[in-house]
């Protein structure tokens, strides 16, 4: 195990060297103490590191992260993983706005509480939320799956392509072109699956799915008086 | 842009680190607002007196003058005390009219800061940590204070158009966002006989939670009209002789941070600012929510 102290090392110099890191590594193990709300913290990793960060972070903690295994003993700033790649990143508290964004593959997990635009244009990353979630969130959504164990906020889903929303909660409301869609199967075994990856006690059959109406997709003339 | 750092003292035993705590806090915010920074700190307030903070670009010059004239007609009754560029005149509440008078006709270059029993406001253009220094803010005890790190968008970087805004008596605010509606409402409040000095946005948002007050709102519900008539971008945090309040627009890109222990509660933009607090590690710590108010009183 390699501890990096945020205190004595600069932050572009924690990031360089777990960048640096290559595929056959044999220092896999890596902690990071004081982060003290530090931005930028472990970004563009792209080796399987197993991270550990005790402390709470700023803004785009992960980022643009692939194959690592991060963990956040605390809660994150805006942009957590935003355009994660793949690996999986856990945060042990809260995440604050945009949460996931733009993210294109991999797992993020929220064991507390995500602010608005959770998922915001996400392409492809699975996001499980243990609490709830605020307004706006999966706005623009592309593909992938949010889930949401607690309650989700204000206009859920607005202009939706093709993500799969899972809420277990309520929804104070659905956006713009979003709707609830019949729970199959085969959205059962993706859920669940997802639900036991990430350590979430909760059984698929108690989520509601919603999707897009897909009445966005192609303009409509008898909209046009509306822009 | 724009920082924001406020901290309100539940445990008194706090109160002679509260400037040295904020002048942390505010440092830590310099990334987000590089231009211009200020302190509003509320302390020692004495009965029947008030304190009027005013601000000269050639102190040495004015404040010497206002110190002549001042003493020549309140002798007993008046203190001034010069901190840079700014000067505490603490006057018996019964004369704050004439006061006020003589400063307008007398030294018409002068700026007032704010006026009140416990406020006094202390801004200046330059880096938060310069501006911090040239008043020796870190030296100061309060009761609660706030505190802005400024980059400009909707009027000039000038002394003036720093944050916080004092519209009221020992009211005061900073704003991180803009405001799309403030010559429309600053029209409708000089029609009220609310004035506002500049053409700032912030400052407009003062004048109508001011105006609010003044019809008999509190804090609380001033703010809440907010919601209703502000339109833009904002995360507040606002100023009275007791206490402190938040609010952010329902949109709430605008970021923040509360913390809450049994010694204080502390607002940072980010929680970088909040690290250095006393037992910042077991404290409550949460974003308040969109279109919500918080505040605290005494």
């Amino acid at each position: 195990m390699e501890t990096i102290d945020l205190t004595k090392s600069s932050l572009r110099d924690l990031n360089e060297i777990l960048q640096r890191q290559s595929e056959i590594t044999n220092q896999k193990q890596w902690e990071v103490i004081n982060p003290k709300g530090a931005h930028a913290v472990a970004v563009g990793l792209n080796a399987p590191l197993e991270l550990s960060i005790k402390g709470s972070t700023g803004y785009y903690c992960g980022g643009m992260n692939q194959k690592a295994n991060i963990k956040v003993y605390g809660s994150v700033g805006p942009g957590v993983c935003e355009n994660m790649m793949s690996g999986c990143v856990t945060i042990e508290g809260d995440a604050s706005q945009y949460a996931g964004a733009t993210g294109q593959g991999g797992l993020l997990v929220i064991k507390g509480n995500a602010a608005s635009r959770c998922g915001i244009s996400m392409k492809g990353i699975n996001i499980v939320v243990h609490g709830n979630i605020g307004h706006m969130s999966a706005f623009m959504a592309q593909s992938g799956n949010l889930v949401v164990l607690g309650d989700a906020g204000d206009a859920l889903g607005d202009s939706l392509y093709e993500a799969r929303l899972f809420v277990r909660g309520n929804v104070k409301s659905l956006g713009a072109d979003c709707v609830e869609k019949e729970m199959r199967p085969e959205h059962l075994n993706i859920l669940q699956d997802l639900l036991n990856r990430s350590n979430a006690n909760a059984d698929a059959k108690e989520f509601k799915r919603y999707g897009s109406a897909r009445s966005l997709y192609n303009f409509d003339i008898d909209n046009a008086g509306d822009y | 842009m724009c920082g924001i750092v406020g901290l309100f003292l539940k445990d008194k035993s706090l109160e002679l680190t509260l400037g040295e705590m904020l002048t942390q806090m505010l440092i830590t915010m310099s990334d987000r607002g590089p231009d211009s920074a200020g302190i509003a700190i509320y302390k020692n307030p004495k009965n029947s007196f008030t304190k009027v903070t005013v601000q000269s670009s050639q102190p040495q010059i004015d404040f010497e003058n206002i110190k002549i004239e001042l003493d020549s007609l309140f002798n007993q009754n008046l203190e001034i005390m010069i901190i840079d560029t700014h000067a505490i005149i603490t006057i018996e509440t019964e004369y704050l009219n004439s006061i006020k008078e003589i400063l307008a006709t007398s030294f018409p270059n002068l700026r007032i800061m704010s006026i009140g029993d416990s406020i006094e406001i202390y801004k200046e253009v330059g880096l938060p940590e310069t501006v911090a220094n040239r008043f020796d803010i870190s030296k100061m005890s309060g009761s609660h204070g706030i505190g802005h790190t400024r980059m400009a968008t909707e009027s000039a970087v000038t002394t003036m158009g720093a944050h916080p805004f004092s519209t009221g008596n020992d009211q005061c605010l900073v704003h991180n966002g803009s405001l799309s509606n403030h010559n429309s409402l600053r029209r409708k409040l000089r029609k009220e006989g609310i004035e506002c000095e500049t053409d700032n946005d912030t400052e407009v948002a003062a004048a109508f939670l001011t105006y609010k007050m003044n019809e008999g709102y509190n804090l609380g519900d001033a703010l809440k009209a907010g919601i209703t008539e502000l339109d833009g971008f904002y995360t507040f945090l606002v100023g009275t002789k007791n206490g402190f309040g938040v609010l952010r627009d329902p949109i709430a890109c605008k970021p923040a941070v509360l913390a809450e222990t049994e010694q204080y509660v502390a607002f940072g933009s980010e929680y970088r600012a909040l690290v250095n607090l006393p037992n910042i590690d077991s404290a409550k710590v949460w974003e308040p929510e969109p279109a919500t108010v918080y505040f605290w009183e005494h």
